[in-house]
């Protein structure tokens, strides 16, 4: 029963970092239907911004250059490519990002090389302990950041301008812009705190217990498109749920992996995609997608 | 509707001869035949007067060449976004592998095989590859655009899992060599019988030149002639406007299912070829990777044209063996650790920045520009991408590109 919750917290906490690169994958979709499959790279952009400046500038200030970076690259993308497609089918989109994502990866892992960076956390990595529960310090500050941002995401989705705006756009996107919502602007938008959201996943992500900055990080945001699909593309809500429901599901099946040991090793890893397809083959368009219904 | 394309298509054809254009357009047509059988002949020939590493290179070419025409009758014609190639790739290297390699220990590691003839092989690994596809082929059709391609995503995840996970089949982690190719009695290796041709010792390389040509131009014609038919047309309806085709007759899950099937035999094919170019299969060759490569050759070539795929998968896969093999003569390209870019990592950022490129200013890609130089752009030709469609407003239900089918790209 401890390895029970112990792994369920584990999961909750790998769930809310899927959730949050998951909802950058979500508002990338509505504001600019845009499938982002460059959100990998955006991720190891910022873990390696960070890994690399907190040393000449210290930890704090790296996380905010950091987040800068990464919003910055996600803003450049979608000014100087995105926008320029606007209307194009959504599938020559997806093409294109993973175009700047070929790019963007090869350079990051050119820089990597083969050592591995690290980011030197203050919390380090110790585990914390309720009773025989344990999670390491790294995730729990993961679960509470990532909790405070959801909440502040959502509030934002829900009261804010820009998030009225993007409602309307992602809505009905002529009508918004008649109504006088400036498209590209949203868009960009949506980009920027997408990279941000991406750039802070990166951060926790790359802390214990994962060892440090490798390419790995990037199959990771792989594991978080499960998430946004099984919420459903266009479902902010639904990329939380999505989230969760992959990281415990990848927690769980790692905790058990002897008892899974006739899949194979590694197994853990597959988890995400198993239960996408698997949720997909009942609800094609995701557990809160908006069903897309044919009229003739 | 396949009736009224087909129609349009005889049109459009026969408006080649404009009024003004009659004689040089007759030239012209005398010309390509011409060409194509020029063409042919340098292929047929180019084995007794080149050296080995361009004969390899040809060989992946052609495996690709191949695997690119089963995924663009897939995306570009279809507009079925698939990351799953990889996957189905490993279905038939594997299958091939597994039926023709023979059982024995490799280290600690069981290997079985059935021992059978590599034809055999072949020809299962195939028929697995599309077996598989048209598994996937009831998800596929229930899913639409971009959750298909994200869906597909997950078989390449599971495919390399398996590939390290089933040891006894798969060779695990370290992959497993693939035995050499022959039919009825000859092989196509290095070994017996010695064959000389002109004075020209025909070893292996020579030997899977021919196999890959004749492969490749198989595939490369029934592809041309599947396009050309009710069913191509039909496919081609069904990437402009799902609604519109099943209105109009077209029994939309069965060809989306029947399509996967094709595509997946045709990389299933490629697959094979794969393991014979490189000797050995091992999972690392079946990552997200080659899918996103063989994605790049055909939106590189131009979506929906079969030409198109042909140089895309030609430039793909042939322009990083090319570099690691001129590493010193390229400029900016050198080996690790000289400051230069390693070979592949030049050929990667290449094929991204040509993506983009290719997206933003020429969606019909190299097919396109290549008809732009030739002087055959009767119309904007087809596997037009980035075209917006017509009725953006009303959310339509298809994601994939509204135009007139693409005709043009498949003349």
């Amino acid at each position: 029963m401890t390895q029970f919750l112990s792994l369920l917290l584990n999961g909750i906490s790998l769930g809310v970092l899927y959730a949050l690169i998951a909802m950058g994958f979500v508002i990338i979709f509505k504001a600019s239907e845009v499938v982002s499959f460059m959100h990998g790279s955006l991720l190891l952009l910022g873990a390696y911004s960070i890994a690399r400046l907190s040393g000449p500038l210290g930890f704090f200030p790296a996380i905010l250059v950091g987040m800068l970076i990464t919003a910055t690259a996600a803003f450049i993308v979608e000014r100087l490519i995105i926008n320029r497609l606007r209307g194009a089918p959504v599938i020559s989109l997806a093409i294109v990002t993973i175009g700047v994502d070929i790019i963007l990866l090869t350079e990051l892992i050119r820089r990597l090389g083969s050592d591995i960076l690290n980011v030197p956390h203050p919390w380090g990595g110790e585990s914390f302990r309720i009773g025989n529960v344990g999670l390491s310090q790294n995730r729990l500050i993961a679960i509470l950041v990532a909790a405070v941002l959801i909440a502040l995401f959502f509030a934002a989705f829900k009261y804010s301008n820009w998030g009225i705006a993007m409602r309307a756009s992602a809505e009905d996107g002529e009508t918004a812009a008649l109504m006088g919502i400036r498209q590209g602007q949203v868009s960009a938008l949506a980009w920027v705190v997408a990279g941000v959201l991406a750039a802070v996943a990166a951060l926790f992500l790359v802390g214990s217990p994962t060892p440090g900055v490798t390419p790995a990080a990037y199959a990771v945001a792989l594991r978080a498109f499960p998430a946004a699909i099984l919420g459903g593309l266009d479902s902010v809500g639904g990329a939380l749920v999505g989230g969760l429901l992959i990281g415990i599901a990848e927690a769980l099946a790692a905790g058990y992996q002897d008892q899974l040991l006739f899949l194979g090793r590694g197994f853990s890893a597959v988890v995400p995609f198993i239960v996408m397809i698997a949720v997909l083959l009942f609800r094609p368009s995701g557990l809160f997608g908006t069903r897309e219904l044919t009229r003739v | 509707m396949s009736e009224s394309t087909a129609t349009a298509a005889r049109g459009s054809t026969a408006s080649t001869a404009r009024p003004a254009a009659a004689g040089p357009s007759q030239g012209r047509r005398l010309l390509r035949p011409l060409l194509l059988v020029a063409l042919l002949v340098v292929l047929l020939l180019l084995p007794l007067y080149v050296e080995e590493f361009w004969l390899r290179t040809g060989f992946a070419a052609f495996g690709a060449i191949v695997g690119a025409i089963g995924l663009n009758l897939l995306v570009g014609n279809t507009g079925q976004l698939s990351l799953a190639h990889a996957f189905f790739l490993a279905v038939g290297a594997v299958s091939y592998v597994y039926v023709s390699g023979e059982p024995g220990g490799l280290g600690v590691a069981e290997l079985s095989g059935l021992g059978l003839p590599p034809v055999v092989g072949m020809i299962v690994g195939v028929l697995l590859a599309g077996l598989a596809g048209l598994v996937f082929s009831p998800l596929a059709a229930r899913l639409r655009g971009i959750y298909l391609g994200v869906a597909s995503l997950a078989l390449v995840f599971i495919g390399v899992h398996v590939l390290n996970a089933w040891t006894s089949v798969t060779g695990g982690f370290n992959g497993r060599a693939a035995p050499e190719f022959a039919l009825f009695g000859f092989t196509f290796a290095s070994r017996d019988p010695e064959l000389y041709v002109l004075g020209v010792p025909f070893r292996e390389s020579e030997r899977l030149w021919y196999l890959g040509l004749v492969l490749a131009i198989a595939a490369y014609l029934f592809a041309r002639n599947l396009l050309r038919s009710r069913p191509g047309r039909a496919l081609q309806t069904l990437r402009d406007s799902e609604v519109a085709a099943s209105v109009m007759g077209v029994n939309v899950q069965g060809y989306k299912a029947r399509i996967f099937l094709v595509s997946s035999m045709y990389a299933g094919l490629a697959g094979v070829m794969y393991a014979l170019s490189i000797g050995s299969i091992a999972p690392e060759s079946f990552g997200l990777e080659v899918s996103i490569l063989y994605l790049a050759m055909i939106v590189l070539g131009g979506l929906g044209s079969v030409n198109g795929a042909v140089l895309g998968a030609l430039f793909v896969s042939a322009l990083p063996l090319v570099f690691q093999r001129y590493a010193d003569v390229i400029p900016f390209v050198g080996g690790r650790g000289e400051g230069g870019l390693a070979a592949g990592e030049a050929a990667r950022f290449l094929f991204g920045t040509a993506i983009v490129l290719v997206i933003l200013f020429e969606p019909a890609g190299l097919a396109g520009i290549a008809r732009r130089v030739t002087g055959r752009g009767r119309r904007r030709p087809g596997g037009r991408v980035t075209e917006s469609a017509p009725d953006t407003s009303s959310r339509s239900t298809s994601p994939v590109p509204s135009e007139k089918p693409a005709q043009g790209s498949t003349t």
